[in-house]
């Protein structure tokens, strides 16, 4: 029984379900499935106290749209007075004083905060398995990785643990694990949801975002907190007028051919419905990956630097002061965290800076130009989200080869733009289709995933 | 053989803000520890930083005044390196794109003008501060995010009198624009000084040592002195200049080291990218320049203007209070000259002898200006002018209130007068006797006590006409 927002909305104004009831049954859920390992913490008894308080406020008349509806939140996000670890051994008992600006948003709302959901370590991973709190089994297929690095928002999401989740999107952080777990991500346009309480990775691609059922229920958060182009939602009945862009590059020879095939079978449905083809090239997208695995990394060292233990998080030992440090990074930080802070160093030091970085944004000019040429010529662009289905968690994969098969997710990244992962299959471990658009342009994306969900996924 | 110094100057200036440079917290000196912070300035997870535009403003102003070009587009960098006084263990600073480039200004050393040109001003922010007690360290960081100015000379002194002429006139004029309290005592203008010597003639520089935070004019130069004298020493016994970082004790006079600089630290410069760089308009900067504050060179201009002497020109702009003091003073009693006058004669001399703070007067200028004025108008005997200024000090009363309580106006109605001498006469018979024998001195006397009865409130030559009259006519 997985409702949409909308239908939870409807429920909770019409009384025919509580908020509390709901967050009961989500609650259940949670301790129903004690190996899905996607909380960290779960925040039982708030989350029955705000149910309560928000059940006061729909009897009173006064619901908005997220009141009573029970969320998951990744656990890089700022909650005042719930411990918020970003998946680090470093944070472990970490409880900030201070809310996200996003969390003060939902509490403006009268959310129902169910707990902080698992992540890759400083969400520094694509597959949960950096998380000091243990990998996060994919829900299709427990012997998968979920993905990541929003791996706990994403399987929550599947197994009805919460209604949605929050997440962050730093180089595929929300598409991929949404991919894999054969859900809807959205990576909204860069900043268009505040970062601020949100630990920083990467400052110039980090992005927070939602994980949810559906595209409709993308469209009702962005709608609820975002406030963006005025347009309401509205689902379309066919792709009439739509144009849409297929880049060849996103259709490389070692794409897996069930993502391959599922994507494009994607895009003759939407053919079929009306929507109008471009077939078109990015040449810089090649070194996307790379590019933007330089920036995070390089960002992420300056990111993580303020984690030495003298503040808070784990206070190392030692006489002095770079001996407390090395102590508190050594213990405190898991192998992927410490392997970025290397390669990070590396790009920045000495001439590095400029073969490395400065290149490195370079490549990201150019790739935000070429991405508005090719949405100067089409409303969006239609591409494989990942570029294979789930992995074994057990599977040893190349670092290198680990880092470049972001090459599908970060050009959103890289250049801001919102992108939305849908599932485009009904069979075998789900395969993800991206719909990504021009900036502030969420809605017409959503539109199209929604189309897609509909037609193709189901 | 003899050696020529070549002397660069870094000048850090805290700028008068209310708020830190990239969060809402206060901008304060002292406090208790840990008390003017966030978690923005205290480096926690998620903090987003947001740029003061007033310190930008303040940092195109300091461009202004010291003649820089002003980037239109200017960017901020992480400067990377884990010290317990950077909590976030980078300063956001800035390196390629600074807000000012190049500019210079004007120092006058025994008669003549030179001339020294300035590199670049940048605007980064403070660290925190740390005391040590025993082997216990502790940091306070409410200095931390303090929006600083870093500027920057070319290396063009070549003496400790032209360091110490340079840094005299930079701090009045970034006093002067408000732009930075100038306070060194409270580390809010700090100096490094980088010094290398060469012999003379040579078109090479030397090997540069630098010595960190100066934080008096003073020290600077005797620094300055010093290390000249250090190096002189090491190279005239054939020694070599090491590359260093050195401390400089004005108590003892001694130089150290504080580190080597022999593998240059690599700070990972990296642009901020939770900054966004800034474009400047014009509209933009021509606002700001519509409120850089009168400067001192065209104060001094507008002083002489008034036919005031250069002196008395040079100690009104010594401190940016005294001359706002003044100014404030001509708006309520439009007398330039007298009011000058006042102030370096009998105001100044109380702050000298430490009896007043300028900084903490009990009284406006305008309460100071209007005493003046009954001087000036001759209702205030003149003499009694320093007395009624230290009432004003002692008890934070006006003129008015004060010649009120002690009848100190002086009385136009010479009624009064004559009855009060016609009292003094009738009281000393014997010195009336006197002065009509010719004894005239006993007049001092009887004028003495006619004052003393009269307490300043009559102008002593109506006292002297009547007292006169009435001796003789008696």
């Amino acid at each position: 029984m997985k409702k949409s927002l909308k239908q939870l909305r409807h429920l909770l104004d019409s009384k025919q379900v509580s908020a509390v009831e709901l967050t009961q049954e989500c609650l259940k859920r949670i301790n129903d499935n004690p190996n899905s390992n996607a909380y960290i913490t779960v925040t039982e008894d708030e989350a029955l106290s705000n149910a309560k308080a928000a059940q006061e406020i729909i009897d009173s008349g006064e619901a908005k749209p997220l009141t009573g509806i029970p969320a998951a939140v990744k656990d890089n996000i700022c909650t005042s007075g719930i411990k918020t670890t970003c998946g680090s051994k470093m944070l472990e008992e970490f409880t900030p004083f201070y809310d996200a600006r996003v969390i003060t948003q939902l509490k403006k709302q009268n959310y129902v905060l169910l707990g902080k959901t698992n992540m890759d370590e400083f969400a520094m991973g694509n597959s949960n398995r950096t998380s000091y709190f243990g990998s996060v089994p994919n829900p299709h297929d427990g012997e998968r990785v979920a993905g990541g690095s929003s791996g706990g928002s994403a399987s929550a999401v599947v197994s009805g643990a919460c209604a949605y989740a929050l997440g962050t999107d730093t180089r595929g952080s929300i598409r991929q694990p949404a991919a894999h777990c054969g859900i809807t991500g959205l990576k909204p346009t860069y900043d268009l949801i505040s970062r601020q309480g949100v630990a920083a990775f990467s400052g110039s691609l980090d992005t927070v975002g939602f994980l949810t059922n559906s595209a409709e229920d993308c469209a009702f958060l962005i709608s609820a907190l975002a406030y963006v182009c005025g347009t309401m939602w509205d689902a379309l009945s066919d792709m009439k007028g739509i144009k849409i862009a297929v880049v060849k590059e996103f259709f490389p020879d070692d794409l897996d051919s069930s993502v391959k095939q599922a994507v494009m079978n994607t895009v003759t449905e939407l053919e079929k419905a009306g929507a109008v083809v471009v077939e078109t090239s990015v040449p810089t997208l090649e070194y996307a990956a790379a590019a933007s695995f330089v920036i995070s990394s390089a960002e992420g060292v300056t990111a993580m630097s303020r984690y030495d233990g003298v503040k808070y998080g784990l206070r190392g030992e030692g006489y002095t002061y770079d001996e407390q440090i090395r102590d508190s990074r050594t213990r405190g930080f898991g192998m992927e965290v410490k392997r970025r802070l290397m390669l990070g160093n590396y790009t920045l030091i000495g001439e590095n800076y400029n073969e490395f970085f400065r290149k490195s944004l370079a490549i990201k000019q150019q790739l935000c130009r070429e991405f508005d040429e090719v949405l100067d010529n089409a409303d969006v662009i239609i591409s494989p989200t990942t570029a294979s289905t789930a992995f074994k968690t057990d599977e040893v994969i190349n670092p290198a080869k680990l880092y470049s098969s972001a090459m599908y997710s970060v050009p959103a990244n890289m250049t801001g733009l919102p992108c939305v992962s849908s599932p485009c299959n009904k069979a075998g471990m789900p395969v993800g289709v991206s719909v990504t658009g021009r900036k502030f342009d969420e809605l017409r994306i959503l539109q199209i995933a929604d189309y897609i969900e509909k037609a193709v996924s189901v | 053989m003899k050696f020529y110094p070549t002397i660069g100057l870094e000048t850090h200036a805290e700028l008068m803000t209310e708020s830190k440079l990239f969060c809402g917290c206060p901008n304060e000196f002292g406090g208790s520890e840990n008390n003017h912070c966030c978690i923005g300035c205290s480096g926690f997870p998620g903090a987003l930083p947001e740029l003061n535009k007033k310190a930008l403003e303040l940092i195109i102003r300091a461009g202004f005044a010291l003649d820089c070009e002003i980037s239109r587009f200017t960017k901020w960098e992480r400067k990377n390196y884990f010290y317990p006084d950077l909590p976030a263990a980078y300063q956001t600073s800035q390196m390629e794109r600074p807000v000012c480039v190049g500019g210079g200004l004007e120092i006058n050393i025994n008669g003549e003008n030179k001339f020294k040109r300035l590199n670049r001003i940048h605007l980064e922010e403070d660290a925190g501060k740390l005391t040590h007690e025993g082997n216990k360290s502790y940091a306070d960081y409410n200095r931390t995010g303090v929006p600083l100015i870093e500027i920057v000379t070319e290396p063009d002194f070549h003496s400790s009198e032209e360091v110490v002429a340079y840094v005299e006139k930079l701090r009045r004029i970034l006093q002067f624009a408000d732009i930075c309290d100038g306070k060194m005592e409270q580390g809010s203008l700090r100096c490094d000084v980088n010094i290398s010597l060469a012999p003379e003639n040579s078109d090479k520089l030397g090997t540069r040592t630098e010595i960190k935070n100066l934080n008096s004019i003073k020290a600077i130069g005797r620094a300055v002195e010093a290390e000249i004298t250090r190096q002189t020493e090491i190279l005239e016994s054939g020694g070599k200049i090491v590359q260093q970082t050195l401390k400089y004790n004005d108590l003892t006079g001694e130089i150290t080291p504080m580190r080597e600089k022999a593998d240059a630290f690599d700070y990972r410069y990296m642009i901020d990218p939770d900054i966004k760089p800034v474009v400047l308009t014009e509209e933009e900067l021509d606002e700001f320049r519509s409120r850089l504050p009168e400067l001192p060179q065209a104060r001094f201009e507008r002083y002489k203007s008034y036919g005031i002497s250069e002196n008395d020109v040079k100690t009104l702009l010594s401190e940016k209070v005294i001359s706002d003091f003044f100014d404030n003073a001509v708006k309520t009693y439009d007398s330039p000259k007298s009011i000058a006058n006042f102030i370096v004669v009998e105001l100044l001399g109380r702050v000298n002898r430490g009896e007043a703070d300028m900084e903490k007067l009990p009284f406006s200028a305008s309460d100071f200006a209007e005493l003046q004025k009954y001087v000036d108008e001759g209702k205030v005997n003149r003499d009694i002018r320093k007395d009624i200024l230290r009432d004003m000090l002692e008890t934070g009363k006006t003129a008015v209130q004060i010649c009120d309580e002690k009848n100190l106006w002086i009385k136009e109605d010479t009624g009064a007068v004559e009855a009060v001498i016609d009292k003094i006469l009738a009281a000393n018979p014997k010195a009336v006797e006197q002065y009509r024998n010719g004894e005239v001195k006993v007049f001092g006397f009887l004028m003495g006590q006619a004052s003393k009865e009269l307490k300043g409130s009559a102008a002593p030559a109506t006292v002297k006409n009547i007292l006169e009259g009435k001796l003789k006519n008696a």
